[in-house]
């Protein structure tokens, strides 16, 4: 298969993550709520339309819990016009209003990456990375990464079975956490070994430091057209925001 | 049911394709089962239907006479099972032999140095005392594959699952596991692809293939004959 034959089921990488890396650049310099928002339901109304697979959804869930903490604690510690007390804490207006704007913002920039590249396969962005001249040492610690995590996770996950084999359950206690810390220490032991082995593997294979960077083929007009949009909308949103 | 384990028309499906179908499977106490099959035919899975690793779509696992199927079912009766993964190093986690070893036996309830003192005794009965304060990741196969064993020894289960456990260990070793496995009083189930080691341990055998279990002969054959091999001699010996 040639890289073009590559390219084609999903479009030009290379425009697609320059777009999203513009339009997410956009989108966080936001500072008025009532755009963000609006910035938010225009996102997740393209993101709906484009169906992605529940588990795009579930990491949208993992981002959401995180920006639970933020509404937990920016209202309480920002000055401003007292909302409402709480014993000795006093929630502030402004801090509630800064927690939304993050929170709209973030969402809003997860949702692009889900639409523009939730379905591409890590591996393949290697390439496209490499295309964009970005330094070689960044993409091979991204493609070894993305390669390799899946196995660690393996591992890890044999590791675990084989301790509940021998009647390991989890508490509040120091045999936990000490099991968990071996456990870490020798997925980390693992891993360096591997990564060890892995670059022998390539040493032998001729590998001389250096990933070649593959030719690619020209974007295509419908490329040019669906970056040019995602653009197209950072940017009205971000002049809607400072006018 | 008065086998210690037992599978009924277990059927295990993965990504919808059966990898077993419909197996039925006694174990008796003192038996020494052996399962023999081509590679992918649904051995290991077997072994972690047995122990409630793989969740069966249809039929019933026993253990002790006991219906298992929730994790909770199982997790109270697994430590009368122990069980050899395939790969000693999903087994070895702790930094050093002896912790490892002593693993099990803290998780049955044992104080520290009770687990340690079990984990010192099976290491010796298995004739590799020497190696408690070693690094566990730094063993070799043969080595790993004993440490794996002690540590499921250290628990005094009443069956053994072996899954392939002859496999990368060297001669020296493999005669210390063979001695350990001979010793060893309860029952056994063991998956190899190592005719000789079959032959000499177990008392019955059973055919899997494409996930049908059926019975198989298990004969020695008492005959002669010739062969020339290479041998290799160390100089100075």
């Amino acid at each position: 298969m040639t890289v073009a034959a590559l390219q084609t089921s999903s479009g030009d990488l290379r425009l697609r993550l320059v777009a999203a890396f513009i339009v997410i650049a956009c989108l966080s310099q936001l500072r008025a709520l009532p755009i963000a928002l609006a910035a938010l339901a225009a996102v997740g109304l393209v993101a709906a339309w484009r169906r992605p697979d529940a588990q795009l959804w579930r990491r949208l869930l993992h981002v959401e819990a995180f920006l639970l903490l933020l509404f937990a604690t920016l209202p309480f510690t920002l000055a401003g016009r007292p909302l409402f007390t709480l014993g000795p804490l006093t929630a502030s207006v402004e801090g509630l209003e800064r927690a939304m704007l993050i929170a709209a913002k973030v969402s809003a920039s997860v949702l692009v990456l889900t639409v523009m590249l939730g379905q591409v396969e890590p591996a393949r962005l290697g390439t496209a990375l490499r295309g964009l001249y970005v330094p070689e040492a960044i993409v091979r610690l991204f493609v070894l990464t993305a390669r390799y995590l899946g196995l660690i996770r393996d591992e890890a996950r044999r590791l675990q079975e084989a301790m509940r084999m021998r009647g390991f359950r989890p508490g509040t206690n120091r045999h936990s956490w000490r099991s968990y810390g071996h456990l870490i220490g020798m997925l980390l032991v693992r891993a360096l070994e591997r990564a060890q082995r892995v670059e022998e593997a390539m040493l032998c294979r001729g590998y001389e430091g250096r990933f070649p960077r593959l030719a690619q083929p020209a974007p295509s007009l419908r490329d040019w057209a669906g970056a040019s949009a995602a653009v197209v909308f950072g940017l009205a949103v971000t002049v809607a925001d400072r006018l | 049911m008065s086998a210690l384990l037992a599978l009924e028309d277990v059927t295990v499906a993965r990504n919808g394709a059966a990898v077993l179908r419909e197996v039925s499977l006694g174990l008796a106490a003192g038996e020494r089962l052996a399962i023999v099959g081509p590679n992918g035919a649904g051995k290991t899975t077997l072994l972690r239907t047995l122990v409630g690793l793989e969740h069966p779509s249809a039929g019933q696992v026993w253990l002790f006479g006991t219906p298992c199927q929730t994790e909770r079912d199982f997790r109270t009766l697994r430590p009368r099972i122990g069980y050899l993964f395939q790969d000693s190093d999903d087994q070895l986690f702790c930094p050093s032999v002896i912790e490892d070893v002593a693993f099990g036996p803290l998780n049955l309830g044992c104080t520290q140095a009770e687990a340690f003192c079990r984990a010192q005794e099976v290491l010796a009965m298995l004739g590799i005392a020497a190696l408690a304060p070693r690094i566990s990741h730094r063993l070799s196969g043969g080595e790993k594959r004993l440490v794996c064993l002690a540590g499921l020894l250290a628990m005094k289960p009443d069956v053994l699952l072996l899954d392939e456990p002859t496999n990368g260990v060297d001669t020296e070793n493999g005669k210390r596991l063979r001695a350990a496995l001979h010793a060893f009083p309860g029952a056994m189930l063991l998956v190899s692809h190592d005719d000789a080691f079959i032959a000499e341990l177990a008392t019955r055998a059973m055919a899997i293939e494409n996930g049908l279990l059926s019975p198989a002969a298990l004969h020695t054959h008492a005959h002669s004959h010739t062969h020339s091999h290479p041998h290799i001699h160390v100089s100075g010996d």
